[in-house]
């Protein structure tokens, strides 16, 4: 827990999103100076995963929710998006909602039996719903299975092909992060964020004071999805491709990585850590293709080591007692 | 679905089941004793099928293979149980996933640094190859009958070990309740390590028994992994008797779904929506099944644990 009063850590987050945001929002310029393209496409890598990130570290680290196939939701709104554009259905009016009303009714169902279970339960169920899914994926024949499903173009916004422009692109995933970050931000300090937190530290009390929290932590999972699945929308328009390779359990783990790396129990701190995550995989991979041999020795010592993630390296970052 | 058919995907699934159980036992221990999630059970699998292929080339007999792989799971399951998981043990579940995904990531690429990716395959020992005809018509490979028959004996041995030697019954006494045993005056530290050193062996032991069957490559650990905490979740965390019997239901309901399942879709529907729909239903069958089971029953079959 925090040793400082709560106005000095959120001014010290308030600081640190501010920043993040700001190179978040500068680089493009910076990049267009420079004439480097790959940093534009990467950036937008970044930003789709901190906002899958963000949404499993609202349940995660507020909500203790271990969720294990939480990339289900990132390859299900890629699906919802590629299969309707193989329909033929491009318009952001029809597919956003579509894949929003897709996941959340996922979430919905698989979460309220999942939540019906407790620890490593919890784990393990919604690895084998994860699972399903990425099974669900490779057999849609009709959608390319295996291979996955090419997209020929990106989501038009009423008629409008303005997201095949990187940079309009760049910064309408920018917005989405935002709006996201914001969100998850408003739901933690509400009396529903306290109602989950509370349920983390002792379900018992919180059922003293007469509040049964399966509703708020079924809610907060069904959030979570929508958010992952709006993630997963954007990765199918920013890769033009989909695969189940985006479900499977490997890519569940990395999301859980991204989280932790960056520091449990700060939204900030899942932006950071997605952006570390794979920039590390990014600059590892360029030194040697075996980056894995590195990396995983890493995982390894960032867990045994490194409490708190790295949003408490910051200056005046909080210390885990 | 004629009646050899059957029988042989029942035998199949009786294979998958026996190696499920195999890899499950020590999953199931260790998680029931140590309270400890370890994913990089299922890499152990996959260092027993590669020490077997390594053991092959240097003696030329499958049961050289075999000794040195046992000896060499062991080996490594223990080293990486002193060096990373011991200081696990007390952190949450979370910790313990993530540095274990980091364990099997290092030694998943690792495998293929040293053996390379492409698959290799390990050659049956003699006595096993060849068929014999268990019913009209109906030729089964030896090496396959000798497989289950293999994995009933270790199941035998397992219940013979936990239910009546006094190890067993510290072990079944520290999966339902740990703090107690280690008040008593013994060394649950050291009661861990025997198990933790017989799961890995066990885990390398299916991986031997599956190399001459299927290929041997980088991250075939992974996908037997879920099956296995499949089955643990389904028989109930820290049970043998439930892992052994979730084991034999989920490899029979896996193999005979994707054995049968397109045919039975195709009484149902028509026969190209049901050549889509099979497959996929096949392979989420023990998806549902677990989930079905933890709907009713949220500690599983078996449940050791109170409360």
């Amino acid at each position: 827990m925090s040793t400082q009063s709560a106005p000095a850590r959120l001014s010290r987050e308030l600081i640190g999103a501010l920043i993040v945001f700001a190179l978040f929002a500068g680089l493009p310029i910076l990049a267009d100076a420079m004439g480097d393209t790959f940093v534009v496409f990467f950036t937008i890598r970044i930003m789709v995963f901190a906002i899958a990130a963000v949404s499993l570290s609202l349940i995660l680290g507020y909500g203790a929710m271990v969720s294990f196939g939480h990339a289900a939701y990132l390859g299900l709104g890629a699906y919802c998006v590629a299969i309707l554009a193989e329909h033929g259905i491009w318009d952001v009016t029809v597919s956003l909602p579509v894949t929003l009303a897709v996941c959340g009714l996922f979430a919905l169902v698989t979460g309220a039996i999942s939540l019906k279970t407790r620890g490593v339960y919890f784990i393990m169920i919604t690895l084998a719903f994860g699972q399903m899914a990425y099974y669900t994926a490779t057999s849609l024949s009709a959608y390319g299975g295996d291979d996955g499903l090419t997209m020929w173009g990106r989501t038009e916004i009423l008629g409008s092909t303005a997201l095949g422009d990187r940079t309009v692109f760049y910064y309408v995933v920018l917005g989405c992060l935002l709006t996201c970050y914001l969100l998850a931000r408003m739901i933690v300090a509400s009396r529903f964020g306290r109602v989950l937190q509370g349920a983390k530290q002792s379900e018992m009390r919180l059922r003293a004071i007469g509040i049964d929290p399966y509703a708020y932590r079924l809610i907060a999972y069904v959030i979570a999805g929508m958010m992952a699945g709006l993630a997963g929308a954007l990765l199918a328009n920013a890769a033009e491709f989909v695969s189940p390779a985006y479900m499977s359990w490997h890519r569940s783990g990395e999301l859980i990585v991204m989280v932790v790396l960056g520091g449990l129990g700060s939204l900030l701190g899942a932006i950071v850590g997605a952006a570390s995550f794979l920039v590390l995989e990014e600059v590892l991979s360029h030194f040697t293709e075996h980056w894995r041999l590195i990396f995983g020795p890493f995982l390894v010592l960032v867990v045994l080591f490194g409490r708190g993630g790295l949003i408490s390296l910051l200056p005046g970052g909080r210390k885990n007692g | 679905m004629s009646a050899t058919l059957f029988a042989v995907q029942t035998l199949n699934g009786l294979q998958l089941g026996i190696l499920l159980f195999l890899i499950a036992a020590g999953l199931t221990l260790v998680f029931g004793v140590m309270d400890f999630i370890n994913l990089a059970h299922g890499v152990q699998y996959m260092l027993g099928a590669y020490l077997a292929v390594a053991g092959y080339a240097i003696t030329g007999t499958f049961w050289g293979a075999m000794l040195i792989a046992l000896v060499g799971a062991l080996v490594v399951g223990l080293l990486l149980e002193a060096l990373i998981f011991r200081h696990l043990y007390d952190r949450d579940h979370l910790d313990q996933v993530l540095a274990t995904f980091g364990v099997i990531l290092f030694l998943n690429e690792a495998v293929k640094v040293i053996w390379g990716a492409a698959p290799l395959t390990l050659p049956m020992p003699d006595l096993l190859s060849g068929s014999i005809e268990i019913m009209d018509g109906l030729l089964y490979p030896v090496y396959r009958i000798a497989l289950i028959v293999a994995g009933l004996a270790v199941a035998a041995l397992l219940y013979v070990l936990v239910s009546k030697t006094r190890a067993g019954m510290l072990v079944r006494a520290g999966a339902t309740n740990a703090p107690m045993v280690s008040a008593l005056g013994v060394d649950i530290r050291r009661l861990f390590m025997l198990v933790f050193g017989f799961g890995t062996m066990l885990a390398g032991f299916a991986g031997i028994l599956a190399a001459p069957i299927l290929v041997v490559e980088p991250g075939m650990g992974d996908n037997l992994l879920i099956l296995a905490f499949v089955v643990i979740v389904i028989g109930g965390i820290g049970s043998i008797r439930g892992a052994f019997l979730a084991a034999l239901i989920v490899g029979l309901v896996d193999t005979l779904g994707r054995g049968f399942a397109t045919d039975i879709a195709k009484l149902l529907l028509s026969p190209s929506a049901a050549n889509d729909v099979g497959p996929a239903i096949a392979s989420m069958l023990i998806y549902i099944l677990m989930a079905g089971v933890l709907f009713f029953r949220p500690t599983g079959l078996f449940p050791v644990r109170g409360g």
